[in-house]
C-alpha cells in the first residue's frame, strides 16, 4: 500500500444548511447560548421553517411575524417550541434581522426535520 | 477678473498655492501627501508645488490664465505638518475644489492627484497617505456592484465569514483537472474557490474550457450539499472587448461571480466591468496585483487605503486587503484602518490607523474584506477577531494541502470557522482561548484535528516594512 493511502481520508459529502452545520448538533443550551447572542446585539429574532425537500430555496415559511422588540429569551424558546409541535418534520432556522444593515445578522438552522 | 495684469515669468509657487488660512469646504477633495522635498528647499514651497503641479500650476506664468478664474480653480496646500519620526518628511494637506474631477471618474481624479507630480524634481519622495471624497463625488460613483448585503442575500451566507480558496498550483492544470479541484473544495464545506490572479486564457487551459469544467463542479456541489457555492471566474483580459466576452459567457453558464485585476486591468476596466455587473446581476471579485509595487514603500507612492477607496468607488464586491497574520505584508491597525473603508458607512479620522480624514460614504454598498496568502487553521481564531463577520478568509495551500485532499481540507477549515463564530457568540475571547477551541472542535472532527498537526510549526513572522508614522 503506498504511504499516502492510509484508513482515514475518504471525505464523503455532507448534505449540510449553513452556519454551525459541521459542528455536532447544537444542544439546547447551546442554542439559547445563540439566541441570547442575537438579542444582546440588539437584533428581532425570528423563526423559519420548511420541509427538508425544499430547504435549499431562499424563503422558508416564517412562524409568524419577526419578534420584534423581545429582548426575552423564554418568548422566543416557547415559540420555537411551538413551531416544532406544529411542524415536526420541518427543519427550524433561528434568525437575527439587523436592520441597520437591512441584512440577516445571524441565521442558524436549530432543530433538523426528518 | 480685469484688474489683474500679465506678468511673463516663474513665479514661486507658493505665491500662489499655499494658502495657510483657507478652511476647506464640504465639497473639496482633501488629500493628505507625506513629502519628502530636496535639501535646501523650503516645506511652503515644495508643499505648494505639490499643490499646483496636481491641479492648475504649470512651471511658467501663461497668459491664457487670464481667460479664467484660477482662484476658483486652484488646488491649495492649507496645512502642513511633522511626520512623527521622520525628520526630513511632512505632510502636507491639499484641498481640491470638486469640479476639477470629471463626475463618477476614478481614473480622472488619480489622473490629476498622482500625475506628473510623482516626477517633480523638487521633490525627493512623494507619497498620497489619505483622500476625503466628498459625499458629493461619491454620489456621482456607482460603486460595488451588489455589496455585503445582497452577496449575504444571493448566496444565503449569515453570521460568519465566508470560506474561499485559490485553485493549486496556480498555473498548468488542465481545465478539468482544475474543475476538479474547485469540485473537491466546494464539496468539503468552502462556500467560494477562486482563479488565481495570472489564471486567464494560456495555453494549457483556455477561458472557456475553465468555464464550463467549472460550472459543472459548482452545480455539483450545490445539488450534493444543498448550500449555494461560487467560484470567482477571472475574466481579466487583454482587452475590454474579450473581458465582456467572459464575463458574458459566466453569465450565460449561470455562474454567481466573477472576478478582475484592478490594478493591472486598470480603472477604466474595472469600471465599465462593474457596471456591467451591476446590470447583469453578477458579483464582482477583485484581485489587487501590483499594488505592493505602489504601495509598500514608506515615503513614495500610494497607499493602499487610497487605492481601497478608489475601488469601492469604481465598484467591487471583494477585496483583497492581506491578513495581518499570513505570509504577506500587514501591519494589524493600518489593515483595520482600510478595512473600514471598505464596509462602513461613515469612518472618522483615526490616526492611530492611518486614518487622516473623516469620511462620509452616504449609502455607498460596502465591499467584503477578503484575506488571502499564507494562512491555515491555527490562524482562525485571530482572522475572525480581526475581520469580523463580512470578509472572506481564503486558504489555498491552507484546504488543498491537507494530507487527505482537498474536501477533507475543506471541512477542516469549516469546521474551525464554525467553532470560533460559536464561541465568539458565547462571548469567549478568541484570540486568548484559540488554541482551546480549535483543539474542542477537533475532537469531533478528525480533518480538522489533521490539518492542525499539519500546520502546528508554520509562522510568519518578519517585521512590517511599510509601518504607520509613531514618533
Amino acid at each position: 500500500m503506498a504511504a499516502n493511502i492510509t484508513d482515514k481520508g475518504d471525505y464523503q459529502t455532507l448534505n449540510t444548511l449553513e452556519t454551525f452545520s459541521f459542528l455536532p448538533k447544537l444542544t439546547q443550551d447551546e442554542i439559547y447560548e445563540q439566541i441570547n447572542y442575537i438579542i444582546a446585539q440588539g437584533w428581532t429574532p425570528s423563526l423559519e421553517h420548511e420541509h427538508p425537500s425544499r430547504a435549499f430555496n431562499h424563503y422558508w415559511t416564517m412562524w409568524k411575524l419577526p419578534f420584534f422588540g423581545e429582548t426575552h429569551l423564554a418568548t422566543v424558546i416557547e415559540e420555537m417550541e411551538a413551531c416544532r409541535r406544529a411542524y415536526p418534520d420541518h427543519h427550524i432556522r433561528v434568525i437575527g434581522y439587523d436592520n441597520y444593515t437591512q441584512c440577516q445578522g445571524a441565521a442558524f438552522v436549530a432543530y433538523e426535520g426528518r | 477678473m480685469s484688474e489683474k495684469a500679465y506678468e511673463a515669468g516663474v513665479k514661486e509657487y507658493r505665491e500662489k498655492y499655499w494658502t495657510p488660512d483657507y478652511v476647506p469646504l464640504d465639497t473639496d477633495l482633501l488629500a493628505c501627501f507625506k513629502v519628502t522635498g530636496q535639501p535646501g528647499v523650503p516645506r511652503e514651497e515644495v508643499a505648494a508645488a505639490v499643490a499646483a503641479e496636481s491641479s492648475t500650476g504649470t512651471w511658467s506664468t501663461v497668459w491664457s490664465e487670464l481667460l479664467t478664474d484660477l482662484e476658483y480653480y486652484k488646488g491649495r496646500c492649507y496645512r502642513i505638518e511633522d511626520v512623527p519620526g521622520d525628520k526630513e518628511g511632512f505632510y502636507a494637506f491639499i484641498a481640491y475644489p470638486l469640479d476639477l474631477f470629471e463626475e463618477g471618474s476614478i481614473v480622472n481624479v488619480l489622473t490629476s492627484l498622482v500625475g506628473n507630480v510623482f516626477g517633480f524634481k523638487a521633490l525627493k519622495h512623494l507619497r498620497l497617505e489619505d483622500i476625503r471624497f466628498p459625499i458629493a463625488y461619491i454620489k456621482t460613483c456607482m460603486g460595488p456592484p451588489s455589496g455585503i448585503q445582497v452577496e449575504r442575500d444571493k448566496l444565503n451566507k449569515y453570521g460568519r465569514p465566508m470560506l474561499g480558496a485559490t485553485i493549486k498550483p496556480k498555473l498548468g492544470l488542465s481545465a478539468k483537472n482544475y474543475g476538479r479541484a474547485v469540485y473537491e473544495c466546494l464539496r468539503g464545506g468552502l462556500d467560494l474557490t477562486k482563479d488565481d490572479e495570472n489564471v486567464n486564457s494560456q495555453p494549457f487551459m483556455r477561458w472557456q474550457n475553465r468555464f464550463e469544467f467549472v460550472a459543472e463542479a459548482i452545480m455539483k456541489a450545490q445539488e450534493e450539499t444543498g448550500e449555494r457555492k461560487g467560484h470567482y471566474l477571472n475574466v481579466t483580459a487583454a482587452d475590454p472587448e474579450q473581458m465582456y466576452e467572459r464575463a458574458e459567457f459566466a453569465k450565460e453558464l449561470g455562474m454567481p461571480i466573477i472576478m478582475h485585476d484592478f490594478l493591472t486591468g486598470g480603472f477604466t476596466a474595472n469600471t465599465g466591468l462593474a457596471k456591467w455587473c451591476r446590470k447583469n446581476g453578477v458579483l464582482l471579485h477583485i484581485h489587487r496585483a501590483m499594488h505592493a509595487v505602489i504601495d509598500r514603500h514608506p515615503k513614495h507612492g500610494i497607499h493602499f487605503r487610497v487605492l481601497a477607496k478608489c475601488l469601492r468607488l469604481s465598484g467591487g464586491d471583494h477585496l483583497h486587503t492581506g491578513t495581518v497574520v499570513g505570509k504577506l505584508e500587514g501591519d494589524r491597525a493600518s489593515t483595520l484602518g482600510f478595512v473600514d473603508q471598505l464596509r462602513e458607512s461613515f469612518i472618522p479620522e483615526d490616526r492611530s490607523r492611518g486614518v487622516f480624514f473623516d469620511q462620509d460614504w452616504g449609502s455607498m454598498p460596502g465591499v467584503f474584506a477578503v484575506a488571502s496568502g499564507g494562512i491555515h487553521v491555527w490562524h482562525m481564531p485571530a482572522l475572525l477577531a480581526i475581520f469580523g463577520d463580512d470578509s472572506v478568509l481564503q486558504f489555498g495551500g491552507g484546504t488543498q494541502g491537507h494530507p487527505w485532499g482537498n474536501a477533507a481540507g475543506a471541512a477542516a477549515n469549516r469546521v474551525a470557522l464554525e467553532a470560533c463564530v460559536k464561541a465568539r457568540n458565547q462571548g469567549r475571547e478568541l484570540e486568548r482561548e484559540g488554541r482551546d477551541i480549535l483543539t474542542e472542535a477537533a475532537r469531533h472532527s478528525p480533518e480538522l484535528a489533521m490539518a492542525m498537526e499539519t500546520w502546528k510549526e508554520i509562522k510568519f513572522e518578519f517585521e512590517t516594512v511599510d509601518k504607520l508614522d509613531i514618533g
